[in-house]
């Protein structure tokens, strides 16, 4: 039976390899016929799993030394999660470091497959989608199972999630070098890889809603709410944003449904809420459940959990039009993204308060924790570019910091410092109880990466803001005789050092993930760092006392 | 108890006195069933998208008609689909905004008209370089040849990459037909005889020995056709690009009078 089950499973990856080395042979252009190259790779290894005892998942089991035996959740996947978060973090933030350094030194482009154009929307996707999406989908699998007190709905299917996940990011980081994009920012991948993206969201939603139907709580706990919001949000936004008709079933080249105006509108709704739904919605929900377990307190309120979840989602769809101030977008569109925008603030900081009230009666912790250093670290971050992003979104402030640096800065200080910091924070929780550890095999070094990633930030950030405003000033400015006084590649001259500064700032940043790395393999490796402890500085009342008082006058 | 602790150890659950849980009562509902708090959800994501973004396919005055819009012609839209292979977006915007210091640096403001063929749009969202919306005929194409293959030697400042692979690759498009073909499906009015003729036309505006170039200057009227990378033997992906690029912004005569009069009344942007 299970003989015939195999077999089954080794005709089926030998069909599909078939296929696809049929597809690689026939495609219309080169691109695509390396993807399908790929798919066959990975179809072929499929295959002699399904038929001989090669079995390298098994293999990188044990070299992860994985937990063996059975355990009370499904967890093998959140560990593949966290894996995977951690490797395609340091792949992000490498790659992050290189196009900071190409926009200092352009000696570093090496075309046409390193060139800027194709290397950043790998660093984009890789960050986000492979960083942030790897994340995501490991701890709401651990969530959800912990809240609902009941194990995943379809362990099966939510291998094929994770696994299915992995396959579009390699077929969408290989498509950028290759030159396959559709040029929408955050949704660069084709047609062909947006419909397996479908099909594998569809599948994750499958697994994670059946289990909030199977679960033994009453109430559905509210990281769920968000973790929901999440899922359903970007499958609606995804689906819509990569309507579009392909040239040839043979060929990765496709053209969008929508043209101009309505192109523009569509894709800054989707790429708005990306950030919304992706970035923010998600990791609130990561927020919900791990700053309460770690701080060991309870969310601090209800109601305003409640209240910033409705207005959060309701508001933050409007503000996709702050990307097209003063286009050709209608202004009527324009207004109203704007004032949305600004509405946003409230429900954002209502987040960002019920988290950080979340440590009321353990604010001490932030001395002697540095996990929840970092979640608060992270708060802190989420709370400025919830400012930053409404004040930029004023029109009149827009149109001096639209087209710079001002945006890159402002991205950054939420991704670096808000959906890195809780990643981090997260993995650190995580970690040692998936593994079955004691701990982290360092805090110290949970607080070296703390203050690395701080300070990256800072230059990062500080760079990018005087970076942004010089360009937007110097672009504007006008001469006494009434012409303008600097050419184009002036203000790019003028850039040089700030982002050499950038680039210095993604540096720390990629350090930090490196000690992270090797803090997590030593934990999983079983090891605990000899260590002072991270507290405070001992008490002795014996020496507490003033010396012996001198005789009185 | 309020919302259902993470886990058994049992966490306190709200900090919040009893009495304001009334308020919440109504909520208690959403958070006991998936299928509503699902639908609920879906529901309140859903209002923004439709009342932004739905009008602006039957709003008449989102796209006011200007006069010399047309498709690209077979080469121009290989060069852009080059441009986005490429990822010039991502440092270059094709927008003009309506202030003083961009119309004098960069042309007359991009109309929305402008970009009505364009799938998908090229509006891009930084400009590490400068817009290119009205680039067309502003550089000879020497100075285009030279400055893609080494920026930094027409530049010295800039910080673009090289772009000299364009010049060596034989541009290849299996079908130009094809490619009409599914800009057509998306809405580009492209007629039977664009399509038919579309594998000449892309050889013929780069070499207007090799066909018909009246045709094709008749049916894509300000066509640019000649050579542009300077190697007359074959069509190259710098010719496409090239193409591109020299009429980007021309279509439209902005400094006609009776155009400027016509934006001088456009309404509701």
């Amino acid at each position: 039976m299970q003989a015939e089950a195999a077999l089954g499973r080794a005709i089926l990856w030998f069909a599909i390899l078939l296929m696809s080395i049929i597809v690689a042979a026939t495609a219309a252009d080169h691109g695509f016929a390396v993807q399908a190259g790929i798919v066959a790779l990975v179809a072929l290894v499929l295959m002699m799993m399904s038929a001989t005892r090669f079995d390298p998942v098994g293999r990188a089991r044990g070299f992860f030394r994985m937990p063996e035996g059975a355990s009370r959740y499904d967890d093998d996947v959140i560990r593949w999660g966290v894996i995977a978060t951690m490797f395609w973090g340091i792949v992000g933030f490498l790659v992050g470091v290189f196009i900071a350094a190409q926009l200092a030194f352009p000696q570093l482009n090496f075309e046409p497959y390193l060139n800027f154009g194709r290397v950043r929307p790998l660093h984009t996707s890789a960050v986000i989608f492979a960083f942030g999406g790897n994340a995501l989908i490991a701890t709401s699998f651990y969530v959800v199972q912990r809240t609902c007190r009941a194990q995943l709905a379809f362990p099966a299917l939510a291998r094929f999630v994770f696994w299915g996940y992995q396959m579009f990011i390699v077929l969408a980081a290989s498509g950028y070098l290759l030159g396959i994009t559709q040029s929408k920012e955050y949704a660069e991948p084709e047609w062909y890889v947006d419909i397996w993206l479908t099909i594998v969201w569809i599948a994750y939603g499958a697994v994670f809603i059946g289990t909030l139907v199977r679960r033994h709580e009453p109430h559905i706990y509210v990281a769920n709410w968000f973790y929901l919001a999440f899922i359903v949000t970007i499958a609606m936004l995804h689906v819509v944003n990569n309507l579009a008709v392909p040239v040839s079933f043979m060929g990765s080249r496709s053209y969008s449904a929508f043209a101009g105006v309505q192109d523009a509108l569509t894709q800054w709704w989707y790429g708005h809420n990306a950030v919304g739904f992706f970035l923010t919605a998600g990791f609130l929900a990561m927020m919900y459940y791990f700053v309460p377990k770690q701080a060991e307190r309870p969310v601090y309120s209800y109601r305003l959990s409640i209240i910033h979840f409705w207005s959060l989602i309701f508001l933050y769809i409007w503000a996709g039009p702050h990307h097209l101030h003063y286009t050709a977008l209608p202004d009527w569109a324009q207004t109203l993204g704007m004032v949305f925008s600004v509405m946003l603030w409230m429900p954002s900081w209502g987040g960002m308060i019920n988290g950080l009230m979340t440590l009321n009666g353990a604010w001490d912790k932030v001395r002697t924790d540095p996990i929840i250093r970092m979640m608060v670290m992270a708060l802190a971050f989420y709370g400025m570019s919830t400012f930053e992003g409404p004040m930029l979104s004023i029109k009149s402030v827009n149109s001096l910091s639209h087209y710079t640096d001002w945006t890159i800065g402002h991205v950054h200080s939420g991704a670096l410092g808000w959906n890195g910091m809780i990643t981090f924070a997260c993995v650190y929780y995580l970690v040692p109880r998936l593994w079955r550890r004691e701990r982290m095999f360092s805090l110290r070094m949970i607080n070296w990466h703390f203050w690395l990633a701080t300070v990256g930030i800072v230059f990062y950030a500080a760079s990018m803001w005087v970076a942004g405003i010089t360009q937007g000033l110097m672009w504007r400015e006008y001469g006494a005789d009434g012409y303008l006084v600097n050419n184009f590649v002036d203000t790019v001259a003028a850039l040089h050092p700030m982002y050499v500064m950038r680039a210095f700032g993604g540096l720390l940043y990629l350090s930090g993930g490196a000690i992270m790395a090797w803090n997590v393999w030593m934990t999983m490796a079983g090891r605990l760092r000899d260590e002072k402890p991270m507290r405070d500085a001992a008490y002795d009342p014996a020496a507490d006392r003033p010396l012996p008082a001198e005789p009185a006058e | 108890m309020s919302i259902s602790d993470p886990e058994p150890d049992n966490l306190p659950l709200s900090q919040e006195p009893p009495d304001v849980e009334a308020t919440v009562r109504g909520h208690k509902r959403l958070e006991r069933n998936i299928t509503l708090l699902a639908i609920a959800t879906f529901v309140t994501v859903a209002i923004g998208g439709l009342v932004e973004i739905a009008p602006l396919f039957w709003i008449d005055n989102t796209i006011e008609q200007v006069e010399g819009m047309r498709p690209y012609t077979p080469l121009e839209q290989a060069g852009r689909d080059i441009y986005i292979r490429e990822g010039c977006y991502a440092c270059h915007s094709q927008m003009i905004r309506p202030f003083r210091d961009e119309v004098e640096r960069y042309g007359h403001y991009s109309l929305a008209a402008e970009s009505m063929y364009d799938h998908p749009f090229q509006w891009g969202s930084k400009r590490t370089g400068p817009d290119l919306a009205r680039v067309g005929g502003r550089y000879s194409d020497e100075w285009h040849v030279q400055h893609l293959t080494d920026p930094q030697s027409v530049v010295p400042q800039s910080v673009m990459p090289q772009y000299g692979f364009l010049g060596e690759t034989t541009l290849d498009i299996a079908d130009a037909g094809a490619m009409l073909t599914a800009l057509r499906r998306v809405g580009v009015p492209y007629s039977d005889r664009d399509i038919a003729r579309a594998d000449e036309d892309l050889i013929v505006q780069a070499n207007p020995e090799a066909g018909d170039a009246a045709d094709l200057l008749a049916r894509y009227p300000k066509a640019q056709i000649r050579d542009f990378d300077g190697d007359p033997a074959r069509v190259t992906e710098m010719d496409a690009l090239l193409a591109y690029l020299q009429m980007l912004g021309t279509l439209v005569d902005l400094d006609s009078a009776a155009a400027q009069e016509e934006l001088a009344q456009e309404k509701g942007r």
